[in-house]
């Protein structure tokens, strides 16, 4: 086993530059050393990030975005008055992360470029609207976060880029709305999640566990942005076949997954909906 | 009283060693090879040529110089297999080496190639020849009590109401994975680690190496849980390491993780039970039909005296003259059901429970009235004509409990909360039941248990049994115990750590039995010394006993006063073994458990609000700890109930992490009240009887009476996952 442990941030990037395939970065390591003990082979290679953690953890505000750090963790998040009072979905999806051992350990970067379609803080991240920088020896990019990824456990970084930061648009939004199920109140993987956002840029609806990435349900928020109703489960569930694709695991059916998620979105849209009526 | 538990401090502040915590000069780290497949003939193992394998200790089934088997109730469970594998992860290799990270190396470098036969996972089918493992039907007991003539009472009944109920498997999820150390001392074998039962592990080491009980030592560690997880496996991971020590010439220590631990131990019997009852108009019980199927696991283990809990608990605390109940534990190709908590009880009770609801709904009675007109009273007779006569009136136990939950206001209020709610519905169920305490039938006869307690000369007393504290506070109930019987006090009384060298044998430390039957004996054993330093004025208690004792030191310099109490069985408790006929326990205790749920209807998660669990225990010793035992047991139970699903993939645990095996955390709690009566019993000191396993019984029945109110439904199945409850209400709403 190899552990590099770099002196900068440049000096991060030139290590992955050189050893690209045969490095993988480590922030939290919450998801890297989970199955440590059952790994098939000893040889492997870290690069620690932590040495850059007082460097790249704060969150700031800027002008027109909330920037997240290379190793903002949930808790991070969780301490900050001025970003859980303006990114309400940031604080609840944080709150659902494990329990505080993760969460202070855990980073919301890890959670996007571990890839999973469970990760909790991507739907948030994706209904405000976020966009991942990604930086190498070779330079930097912006790439939104619903273009980020490409397939199941797959993305558009390149082995020898990290994710340097997470920027969240600073927008006035009209709704937002997160929920998670997982098989106990705490402490769990998803089941299913979702979030919802409605801002001057439309709806936003993102789902994760029900398809082989975090995925926006297009055609429901098409509906919405048209200003269509929501008039039954059946409806909700007919829009939502366009954009996810469940399946049967070892956590959930399904069955459940595509039932729930509609009835959900059905409960939650049609009393947003009629809160808009009223107002 | 309740006295701070004296093992307290060291667990909290990190002192006390668990085995994994013990660091011994030159030891090696054992694991374990496993069968690949659920049934087959093994062929040949495969040791991968990419590895220096000079350095391992390997150890396999002609390594074993006695009998190859885990010694219990039957000889069939090999402690490695030779020839033939009956269930997945099943041991066939042994490997040690002193590093943690070659030995992994090692581990998956070895393969089992197996000519596979076909394996049987349904334990509801009717065998096929080739399927026969187990004598002639796979049966690997069957048990009937009968009581009246239930036959003629169905063939005229007006109504006969019938009902098939499942219950799940359960891990035990002890925090402490299962781990032994074995080392060579001069001729003996020293064997310490994890376990509720030092001297069944005894037993089996004498079995496995041939050799008497003085070449070994068994000496029990710190504990970190067990719930019967920790009461037969163990025998195995101690012959294994100590098989492998011996080949070694050094210690070896075999730690498993978790996952290896729930993929390979014990579990909980799945269950299948049915019901026919013949009730009159008012709904009294005439007459009950009880089937009971057990999935046993492929070797005998403990099954037959799980079952025979099962069926012994089968018909709940009604009043019935004309019963039939039939049990049998069935072979499948899984790995061996086990020892958990409420052993088979809450199985047969969850049936009984719910069953009675399903009556209850047929006759559009109120289900808490249907149980008082059926719940026994004193001077009536359970299945086995073993005579009520405790004292306990379990109509106004159901009362209280009715009260204390607040059920009717609940009731009116669910009712009109349900009609208009969009997509939750709140209900509330009930459960009344008991628990045997003790051995079943003639078991703690046989048993004999046997403690010392013993006078030292600087006045104070030491007791020396078999029984572990598993966090359950054995040794801080013990200590109480004497303390007082002594009047002195408890953190005076020094209880000796189980050590097969040391201590005399006084029973597995298990069936809710270490308060009430040792709790007695030690009771006893303190009042002869009393006796013994009685000069004329009366046995000595408090502040005279220890001057008594020192003073009968100071006349008998260097005496050893011990005095040997042994389990005698009660004047006038007789079971028959074969017609099950008797005093199946020296007691029971009484309890009636309420639980408020909420459902939500998008989710299909079920929400425990509030419960109440009151039971009738005799005496309560020490308070905190009563408590901390029904609070826990009603956690665990609401878990096998609504969130802990063992997921079989070719028979063995496929969920074997606690990611994806579910069990309640505290955000999945509501407030658990607790309450006691308290009727003294003969049977226990002070009149306490057990109370471990009882809060198990309760759960299950109550919640999903408490669902199936709340939904109108009739629900027969747990786990209960929201999936589950999906699919049962076909999408609809
Ligand atoms: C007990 C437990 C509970 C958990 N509960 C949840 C939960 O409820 N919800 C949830 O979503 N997740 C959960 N997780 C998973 C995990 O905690 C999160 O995904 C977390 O955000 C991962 O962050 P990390 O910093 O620990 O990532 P690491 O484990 O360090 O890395 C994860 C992956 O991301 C890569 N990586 C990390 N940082 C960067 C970077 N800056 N640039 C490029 N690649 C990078 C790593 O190479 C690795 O492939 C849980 C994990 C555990 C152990």
């Amino acid at each position: 086993m190899r552990v590099l442990t770099p002196s900068g941030l440049d000096h991060a990037l030139a290590l992955l530059a050189e050893f690209e395939s045969s490095l993988t970065p480590l922030a939290g390591g919450t998801d890297l050393l989970v199955s440590w003990p059952h790994q098939n082979s000893d040889e492997v290679g870290f690069l620690d990030l932590s040495p850059l953690r007082a460097e790249h953890s704060a969150p700031r505000l800027e002008q027109d975005a909330l920037v997240l750090s290379m190793l903002t963790t949930y808790w991070d998040v969780i301490a900050s008055e001025e970003v859980r009072t303006e990114f309400p979905l940031l604080l609840a999806a944080a709150l659902k992360v494990g329990a505080v051992q993760i969460q202070s350990a855990g980073t919301w970067a890890g959670n996007i470029a571990n890839g999973s379609p469970a990760a909790d803080g991507v739907p948030v991240l994706m209904a405000y609207g976020a966009e991942v920088v990604l930086r190498s020896t070779r330079g930097e990019v912006r790439v939104p976060l619903d273009r980020y990824y490409l397939g199941y456990k797959q993305s558009v970084r390149a082995l020898d880029q990290l994710i340097v930061e997470i920027r969240v648009p600073r927008r006035k939004r009209e709704i937002e709305w997160f929920h998670k199920v997982g098989a106990r109140f705490a402490q769990a993987i998803s089941k299913l999640g979702v979030a919802v956002t409605r801002d001057e840029t439309g709806h936003r609806v993102v789902v994760n566990s029900v398809a082989p990435t975090v995925v926006r349900c297009r055609a429901l928020e098409d509906h919405l942005d048209q200003g269509g109703k929501i008039e039954s489960v059946e409806q909700v569930r007919a829009l939502l076949s366009f954009d996810i694709a469940p399946i049967d695991d070892i956590r959930s059916t399904s069955r459940y997954r595509e039932s729930v998620l509609s009835r959900l979105l059905y409960f939650y849209l049609r009393k947003a909906n009629l809160r808009k009526a009223n107002g | 009283m309740s006295l701070d538990r004296v093992d307290g401090l060291d667990k909290l502040s990190g002192k006390s060693a668990f085995v994994d915590d013990l660091t011994v000069p030159g030891c090696l780290f054992g694991g374990t090879i496993r069968s690949p497949v659920a049934r087959g003939r093994i062929r040949k193992i495969h040791f991968s040529t990419a590895v220096d394998w000079s350095d391992f200790v390997i150890v396999d089934h002609r390594d074993i110089p006695g009998s190859n088997e885990v010694a219990l109730i039957e000889s069939d469970q090999p402690a490695l297999a030779s020839t033939n594998v009956r269930h997945l992860h099943e041991p066939v290799l042994l490997l040690a080496h002193s590093k943690l990270h070659r030995l992994r190396e090692g581990l998956r470098s070895i393969r089992v190639e197996i000519e596979a036969a076909p394996p049987l996972f349904d334990v509801e089918a009717q065998p096929t020849k080739e399927m026969l493992q187990h004598g002639s039907d796979n049966v690997f007991k069957r048990i009937d009590i009968r009581k009246g003539d239930p036959a003629s009472v169905f063939a005229k009944a007006s109504r006969v109401i019938e009902g098939t109920y499942r219950t799940g498997s359960q891990e035990h999820v002890y925090l402490e994975t299962q781990g032994m150390i074995a080392h060579q001392e001069g001729e003996t074998l020293v064997v310490r680690g994890s376990m509720q039962c030092p001297y069944y592990i005894l037993d089996a080491l004498t079995i496995a190496f041939d050799r008497p009980k003085e070449r070994f030592r068994v000496i029990q560690c710190p504990l970190g849980g067990g719930f019967g997880g920790k009461e037969e496996y163990p025998s195995v991971v101690a012959i294994h390491a100590a098989l492998l020590a011996e080949k070694a010439g050094r210690p070896v220590k075999i730690i498993y993780d978790r996952q290896e631990d729930m993929a390979v131990t014990t579990k909980r019997h799945p269950s299948r039970v049915r019901h026919r009852t013949a009730v009159d108009d008012d709904g009294i019980i005439l007459a009950m039909e009880i089937d009971i199927l057990f999935d046993g696991g492929a070797y005998v283990t403990l099954s037959p005296v799980v079952l025979s809990r099962g069926t012994l608990h089968a018909t709940g605390p009604y009043r019935c003259d004309h019963v039939h109940v039939h049990g049998e534990a069935k072979l499948t190709n899984s790995p061996p059901y086990g020892a958990f908590r409420g052993f088979g009880a809450p199985q047969t009770l969850f049936a009984i429970e719910r069953h009675m609801d399903v009556i209850a709904r047929d006759l559009g009675l109120d289900p808490g009235e249907l149980r008082r007109r059926n719940l026994l009273c004193q001077g009536d007779t359970l299945a086995t004509g073993q005579k009520v006569q405790d004292g306990v009136d379990l109509t106004a136990l159901l009362a209280r409990g009715e009260e204390l939950a607040g059920v009717s206001l609940a009731t009116q209020e669910y009712a009109a909360f349900n009609r208009s709610h969009p997509y939750l519905r709140r209900g509330v169920g009930r459960a009344t039941f008991y628990h045997g305490a003790g051995f079943t039938g003639s078991g703690e006869t046989h048993l004999a248990s046997e403690v010392w307690v013993e006078g030292l000369a600087d006045g104070r007393v030491r007791l020396l049994t078999a029984q572990t504290d598993m966090g359950q506070g054995t040794m801080t109930i013990l200590a109480q115990i004497a303390g007082e019987t002594l009047s002195v006090d408890p953190r005076s009384i020094e209880v000796v750590t189980p050590d097969t060298s040391l201590v005399p044998n006084s029973g597995p430390t298990v069936a809710s039995r270490t308060a009430m039957v040792v709790g007695k004996l030690i009771e006893d054993g303190c009042r002869e010394l009393q006796r013994i330093l009685d000069s004329g004025s009366g046995p000595p208690s408090g502040k005279d006993f220890q001057n008594a004792l020192e003073l009968h030191h100071r006349e008998n310099p260097g005496d050893l006063l011990r005095v040997s109490r042994s389990y005698q069985t009660p004047p006038g408790q007789n079971w028959d073994e074969v017609s099950y006929q008797g005093d199946a326990y020296a007691c029971y205790s009484w309890a009636a458990h309420l639980a408020h749920v909420e459902v939500d209807l998008r989710t299909f998660q079920v929400r425990v609000t509030d419960y109440v669990a009151l039971q009738e225990v005799g005496r309560v010793l020490n308070e905190v700890l009563a408590r901390g035992q029904i609070q826990g047991g009603v956690a665990q139970g609401l878990g096998w109930t609504l969130l802990e699903e063992v997921i079989l993939e070719n028979g063995a645990m496929k969920n074997h992490q606690m990611m994806n095996y579910i069990i309640p955390g505290s955000g999945d709690l509501s407030p658990i009240r607790v309450f006691f009566e308290e009727i003294p019993s003969p049977s226990g000191p002070g009149g306490a009887k057990g109370i471990g396993e009882l809060p198990l019984d309760g759960p299950a029945p109550a919640i999903i009476n408490a669902v199936c109110h709340a939904l109108s439904a009739s629900i027969r199945e747990i786990p209960l996952t929201p999936e589950v409850l999906m699919e049962f209400l076909g999408g609809k709403e």
